[in-house]
């Protein structure tokens, strides 16, 4: 990795509902560029970990760095507006509207990280509207002005993504009428379309058969390659993580339990016994098919 | 975005017509009092049907802007046309303070907060004796909607609407209807976009109102009650949630339905609560659901497409 510049940092964090402690102290960073997975069997809390970053939860204690900003406190639009982009777990598409106006309302919204002025004077780091992608509300009600430019540049770049996940001849579908695999691709693709710094794929294969996980993770891999896009990817299937991530975090009951390449992960006493329990002798014969 | 101007003018075309169309001067009224309830129609539409915020009191911003207008004409003797328009501006004001606490209700829970603010509302108006002259009503308003006042607000107004649900703020609208935690996870304050959705039906509520002061000559507080309330919301899922054509198709049929049965007038309620009921068993969506009226016509197709092309 020739740019080694820390993007995400997660400090000490804890996320308890009540009594229950869905993560513990997690701690671990993503630099710029990589392609990162994290994974745990069921109920690990590794989309409670995703829920902190992107938001919508704030943690009980610990703090999230992005881009040497402390997003511990924002509001999920403004930590997005930053470059956070997300996809879901279970699918929240806007299904009544169609493939290609999901894509077009998420690109409506690209924001630039910029240094400004603000109100008092002094020079903050913030966010501001593309002005490529943007128009105002006058502009809007009469449809004059950039407006006809915008919409053109906006559909022409949906078309686009929608055409990189493989999805073009679907674009006017109600998104919610897709078969699932797809509603997954759409999902991606308006992740995409916000132009972020740092993608979440949150259980991307969820529900597909292996060839459609097959395709997913030539998608994945290529828009990391393709984008320069650091990205992070939750799965609780090992084969997808394994093959495509170089750096893995793994979780059990809301604590990390390794850290490391997927063979140092695969060869990880603590994960093992996670994954197949600790019965000795099915351990040596489960351990025998993770690295068949 | 040849569309846009294709549908722009043929809008307008139908203003024109409207305006232009020989008829008698019963038909002229009727035709006025269309277009202020499509009005107030295309208002609650875009907060019902495209924001999702289900609301209950928005007679309350029409009772507004027709006691602004009729306060503004009367008492001040300031011309029509800047207190119709300052009618709509009161409304939006009055609906950003109480949209500040309570939109930050959801669902039903933001339902039953209008109905309470609606009534408050009426209620102010009926009691504030010295200002409004309360229950008695306010007599002596200027006849200032004709025919073409309101055929002009409505073409206008209309065209504005349709332009704006697609355009950038209609697709915002939708985002946080369909999906409020996946909208704010693509960067949009929904807050912020529910209260710009109140903000736009309140001025459009407000309009209409006070083009039913000038209609009517004569406002009083029981006219903006929780029946108008209801009504606009009932006309709204009549004609489809999320289709604004389908909401001027409400309006327009309910409207012309209670004109027509006028005479048996005791029956009218029962009358409307029949279509209302054929309405919700024939087609559980409403009239267009959620498509617009030329997503039916097969040459204009560009919508959203219910299956997929096999």
């Amino acid at each position: 990795m020739e740019n080694s510049r820390v993007l995400l940092e997660l400090d000490g964090m804890s996320m308890f509902f009540g009594g229950v402690q869905a993560v513990r102290d997690m701690s671990f960073t993503i630099t710029e560029g990589e392609l990162a997975g994290i994974i745990g069997p069921n109920g690990a809390g590794k989309t409670t970990v995703f829920n902190v970053i992107s938001s919508v939860y704030s943690p009980t204690s610990g703090s999230i760095w992005f881009r040497e900003q402390d997003i511990t406190l924002l509001m999920a639009y403004q930590v997005n507006r930053l470059g956070i982009a997300r996809t879901f777990q279970n699918l929240r598409l806007f299904g009544r509207s169609s493939a290609l106006e999901n894509v077009m309302t998420a690109m409506q919204n690209r924001y630039r990280y910029s240094f400004r002025e603000n109100l008092w004077g002094y020079l903050s780091p913030s966010y501001r509207p593309d002005p490529a992608y943007y128009y105002s509300f006058a502009e809007s009600l009469l449809h004059v002005g950039r407006w006809s430019g915008v919409e053109k540049h906006i559909r022409a770049k949906s078309m686009e993504l929608l055409d990189r996940v493989g999805l073009a001849d679907r674009a006017h579908q109600a998104a919610g009428t897709l078969p699932y695999g797809m509603q997954r691709r759409l999902e991606i693709a308006r992740a995409l379309a916000l132009d972020p710094k740092l993608l979440l794929l949150d259980e991307p294969a969820a529900g597909m058969n292996p060839e459609e996980v097959f395709a997913l993770n030539g998608l994945i891999t290529g828009i990391h390659r393709e984008f320069k896009l650091t990205t992070l990817v939750i799965e609780h299937h090992m084969d997808v993580i394994m093959e495509i991530c170089p750096h893995i975090v793994c979780m059990n009951f809301g604590a990390k339990i390794a850290e490391g390449t997927p063979e140092a992960i695969q060869n990880d006493p603590e994960v093992l016994s996670a994954y197949l329990g600790d019965d000795e002798e099915e351990e040596e014969k489960k351990k025998k098919e993770v690295s068949a | 975005m040849k569309k846009s101007l294709l549908g722009n003018a043929a809008f307008a075309a139908l203003g024109l017509t409207l305006v232009f169309l020989p008829l008698s001067g019963y038909e002229e009224g009727i035709v006025a009092l269309l277009c202020v309830n499509c009005i107030a129609a295309m208002g609650v539409s875009l907060l019902t049907g495209f924001t999702g915020i289900f609301s209950l009191g928005h007679a309350a911003y029409m009772a507004l802007g027709a006691y602004t207008a009729a306060i503004m004409t009367v008492r001040y003797g300031i011309h029509w046309l800047p207190a119709i328009v300052a009618g709509g501006f009161i409304a939006v004001l009055i609906a950003w303070l109480i949209g500040i606490p309570t939109l930050r209700l959801t669902g039903d829970y933001y339902a039953i907060a209008s109905i309470g603010l609606g009534e408050a509302i009426r209620l102010i108006l009926e009691n504030w004796q010295s200002f409004t002259r309360g229950a008695r009503g306010f007599p002596g308003i200027d006849s200032y909607t004709n025919r073409t006042v309101a055929v002009v607000f409505f073409t206008v107004l209309g065209i504005a609407m349709f332009n704006l649900i697609h355009s950038r703020l209609g697709r915002e609208l939708k985002a946080s209807r369909d999906d409020r935690v996946a909208a704010s996870l693509m960067g949009f304050d929904t807050p912020s976009s529910r209260m710009k959705a109140l903000l736009i039906s309140a001025f459009y509520c407000g309009i209409s109102g006070a083009l039913l002061g000038g209609y009517m000559n004569f406002i009083q507080p029981s006219m903006f009650d929780m029946m108008k309330s209801t009504e606009l919301t009932a006309v709204v899922v009549f004609g489809g949630l999320g289709s604004m054509s389908g909401t001027l198709l409400g309006s327009a049929i309910v409207t012309s339905v209670m004109e027509y049965f006028r005479d048996i007038s005791q029956y009218r309620m029962l009358i409307y609560g029949c279509l209302l009921v054929v309405i919700m068993v024939l087609r559980p969506e409403g009239l267009l659901g959620s498509r617009e009226i030329w997503s039916f016509i097969p040459a204009l197709r560009s919508g959203v497409q219910r299956k997929g092309r096999e």
